[in-house]
């Protein structure tokens, strides 16, 4: 196996693990605040549809962008006010919002675009088209011939999508806001003792708002980028369980962001592996099912979930309602 | 008694200072329940001012009231002379009030200073504002003897010293008043010694302090002034030095107590109950008994010392016969099965052990259940409470309503749940259901933990009955003043194991302190700071415990 192949599968990765990422710090935020979030898959479908449909229709990916942002804020607006103002269930106020964005896309394209529940080919400016950074080889034949580090600048850093940077640039950001300032301190707070925080004079309802709020802006783009980036238009269930894998990396990245990126890497990682059957062939020198390589990052998320990977502990009072006692 | 002076009544007091505090005319009702009754008080500055009364007088209602967690239906809040409205927490501490809850509001995996600064940052950017409360905690920590570790995670460090981080906190937030809630419930002698230190201090900087107690002993030891509550209404405000303990449990019980227990020299018979070398080991694989071994003789109480945690829980949980464990057992002669194959709590009360759990609304009640119900709880196999395969519940019925009556369960009705009762009657539920069934040795653990004083000394009253029937008794208690005063010998758990055995008239508070924090050579003088160093050390999953 050459370098080259070797950067081919690492770019796939990074492509295919940027909507993982995203939700993964969206459900980071939530879930640190104390609102646990099994929605987020329901949010990302949601947002990857309305951004293929509004990207299609205005011919801006942008435009699509923020209509898939406004479709998650709203998702996380009722889960906000489900298990927040109304101390609901979490669990179940998730699970809603999941049956009902799964339902919704697919009557709503079916209604509109009448192609089978999915939406037109996006193209052209309807569509998050890669960078390429200055000096970076596009052409196959060039870049077999050039040098390992013209090789890695221009297969693996230069030519992915903004919001593949963007992503990446959220990690330290998001560590920044968690650990450097008021308002992470104040987060990580009312995840763990929200009586604390309202005891010291703080809004427990406001920064939990705050945070679903912010849950719900990335998951926005990570289900954007699902349609208008990853792949060209809204396909129904386009998801495929990317909401809950990026749960399962979330605990395995014990909810901080640096783990949460590496976490993301490596189930993008397995996703890109199953992409390739053809390299494993090579390297294991036998053939592995398709269908057993595509089930890996599921596997991979059971074994997560099960318990096996040490002990995480989850934000103390996670998925509690607050209510103020004596 | 002596009502305080009429200048307590009016608008400033006799020389003229204003007070720190006024309420005028507080009300406050749950529903039905009227949890304040039209309070008025005034505590003067540079005082520390206690409130006593028993559980569900209103102290805890009223404070927070004061503190902006309620909203009063009626009244009025006059701080320094100025009226003040206080809709919600952020209000009282502008105001300059701050309070210590009994069950503290700290985020358990902060470090001392994030929890320190948490909503009373300077910007938006943390750094500035750690820095500012690393340097003034080590300032106050000089002024108070309120020394803490800033870097210590809240979850790593004793109650003790998570405690103080709660007054730091108040004080960091500026505040020139002071409530405590039930301070010491948590603390060992010394650490409470060490608290009532730093009250004193903070008091001679002219801060007030009000202090929420129901121990009789901690008002007359530091404060200035006492208003006592009972049922929602301010019975009395009076000066400490002009009143006693006996007349105080009189205003707050609304009737004479008896506040020592009496009873006559024990007269120990054969042994009951023999403990030899067990070791209980918890879920998690952590030993929580660490070889321990006593007796209890018939007709004498022996008293577990230790603060909570410390491993007398999981020994009165396999005498119950719900905990396995490793070592030997003897009830009058003959072992009990510690494996948990053959043992269980109905299997314990075939062999004449009676258990009042320490826990009554986890373990000793089912709280949606009816009395009579909870009565029949372990018993209801009692020939008398079945008839064939039916069980007969008129007879259980009519069974508790005997037991309530001769218990003095108020109200005596065995048809109502569990936790439609005070605490205190609660309690006297589990103790009749227990006592009753005549057993040859009572494990008794935390007897009156959350009960108020007129049931405390019934309950004990009827535990010496027991005693003086010649049956063994096991008390378990976190409450010094009532293992003092209830047991005939006295031994004192630290860490699961046994630190020493003591009785009663031949020992005091400090020396059962310091063998509860773990130090056995107790002739020497020694600190509070060790004492409470040492609970850290080797306490310190005792102490997340509380």
């Amino acid at each position: 196996m050459d370098l080259l192949t070797i950067l081919q599968i690492l770019d796939s990765t990074i492509r295919l693990a940027t909507p993982l990422l995203l939700a993964c710090l969206a459900g980071l935020f939530s879930e640190r605040a104390g609102i646990f979030d099994i929605g987020l898959e329901g949010k990302m479908l949601a947002a990857a549809f309305l951004s293929g449909a509004i990207a299609f229709v205005t011919g801006s990916v942008w435009l699509g962008l923020l209509a898939g942002i406004a479709g998650s804020l709203a998702l996380s607006g009722i889960h906000g006010l489900a298990s927040i103002t109304f101390r609901g269930n979490q669990l179940i106020s998730g699970v809603a919002i999941n049956f009902l964005a799964s339902g919704l896309t697919v009557v709503v394209a079916q209604s509109w675009f009448g192609q089978g529940g999915r939406t037109p080919q996006l193209a052209g400016a309807a569509r998050f088209e890669p960078i390429i950074w200055p000096g970076a080889l596009t052409n196959i034949r060039e870049m077999q011939q050039a040098g390992p580090l013209q090789q890695i600048y221009s297969e693996l850093i230069s030519g992915h999508t903004i919001v593949v940077y963007i992503a990446l640039l959220i990690v330290p950001l998001t560590w920044w806001v968690l650990f450097r300032t008021r308002f992470g301190l104040r987060l990580r707070a009312v995840g763990e003792n929200p009586a604390a925080v309202d005891t010291a004079g703080i809004s427990v309802v406001g920064l939990r708002y705050a945070a679903v709020g912010i849950c719900g802006v990335l998951t926005g783009i990570a289900g954007a980028y699902l349609a208008t980036a990853l792949q060209a238009g809204f396909t129904r269930e386009m998801t495929a369980g990317r909401g809950y894998i990026a749960l399962a990396a979330l605990i395995f990245a014990k909810w901080r962001p640096w783990y949460a990126l590496m976490a993301t890497m490596l189930f993008g990682f397995l996703q890109a592996l199953a992409l390739r059957p053809d390299i494993i062939e090579r390297t294991l020198s036998f053939r592995v099912q398709v269908q057993l390589l595509d089930a890996l990052p599921y596997i991979l998320t059971v074994i997560i979930l099960a318990g096996f990977v040490g002990k995480a502990i989850p934000p103390r009072a996670g998925g509690e309602p607050y209510v103020k006692e004596r | 008694m002596t009502q305080a002076d009429d200048s307590m009544q009016a608008g400033t007091a006799a020389d003229g200072t204003v007070p720190a505090i006024e309420l005028k005319g507080i009300s406050k009702a749950f529903g039905p329940v009227q949890a304040n009754k039209d309070i008025s008080i005034r505590v003067m500055p540079g005082t520390i001012h206690g409130i006593i009364g028993e559980n569900g007088a209103g102290k805890s209602t009223l404070m927070s009231i004061l503190y902006g967690f309620y909203k009063a239906d009626a009244g009025e809040i006059w701080i320094n002379g100025k009226q003040v409205q206080i809709p919600d927490s952020q209000a009282a501490i502008a105001a300059g009030i701050g309070m210590v809850f009994q069950h503290f509001k700290l985020v358990e995996n902060f470090t001392v200073l994030e929890n320190v600064v948490l909503g009373a940052e300077d910007s938006a950017l943390l750094m500035p504002s750690l820095s500012r409360a690393r340097r003034e905690l080590k300032q106050l920590a000089e002024e108070y003897e309120l020394n803490v570790e800033p870097d210590a995670k809240i979850e790593d460090i004793g109650v003790g010293m998570q405690q103080r981080v709660e007054i730091l906190k108040a004080l960091y937030r500026g505040a020139d008043i002071l409530i405590l809630d039930e301070p010491t419930g948590v603390l060992t002698p010394a650490e409470a010694d060490h608290l009532f230190r730093i009250l004193e201090g903070l008091k001679a900087q002219g801060k007030t302090i009000i202090l929420i107690t129901h121990k009789l002993r901690e008002i007359m030891d530091i404060t200035d002034t006492v208003s006592v509550m009972r049922r929602g209404e301010m019975t009395a405000t009076v000066k400490t030095a002009e009143t006693n303990p006996t007349e105080l449990a009189e205003l707050m019980v609304g009737r004479k107590v008896l506040l020592q227990v009496e009873k006559d020299v024990a007269k120990p018979g054969a042994r009951v109950l023999e403990v030899k070398d067990l070791h209980v080991t918890d879920d998690k694989g952590v030993e929580r008994v660490k070889g321990v071994s006593f007796d209890v003789r018939a007709g004498e109480i022996v008293g577990i010392a230790g603060v909570a945690g410390n491993g007398q829980s999981e020994l009165l949980e396999v005498l119950g016969g719900y905990e396995k464990a490793r070592g030997t057992i003897l009830v009058n002669g003959e072992p009990i099965d510690l494996t948990g194959a053959k043992s269980d709590g109905r299997s314990r009360r075939r062999r004449g052990i009676a258990h009042v759990p320490e826990d009554r609304q986890r373990e000793g009640l089912i709280m949606d259940f009816a009395a009579w119900e909870n009565v029949a709880f372990g018993y209801h196999d009692d020939p008398k409470y079945n008839r064939g395969i039916l069980t007969d519940n008129a007879a259980i019925r009519a069974d508790t309503e005997a037991k309530m009556k001769r218990f003095d369960v108020r109200p005596p009705n065995p048809a109502l749940p569990a936790k439609s009762f005070s605490g205190g009657n609660q309690q006297k539920i589990v103790v009749a259901r227990e006592i009753e069934r005549n057993p040859d040795l009572l494990l008794v653990g935390q007897p009156t933990r959350g009960v108020d004083i007129g049931a405390i000394e019934f309950i004990h009253q009827q535990i010496v009955a027991l005693r003086d029937e010649g049956k063994a008794v096991l008390l378990v208690s976190v409450e010094l003043d009532e293992i003092m005063s209830l047991s005939d010998r006295i031994v004192v758990m630290f860490d699961g194991r046994i630190m020493g055995e003591r009785l009663p008239s031949e020992t005091d508070a400090r020396e059962l302190g310091l063998l509860m924090a773990g130090i056995t050579d107790t002739d020497r003088p020694h600190d509070a700071a060790e004492v409470e160093a040492q609970l850290a050390r080797a306490g310190g999953s005792a102490a997340k415990e509380v």
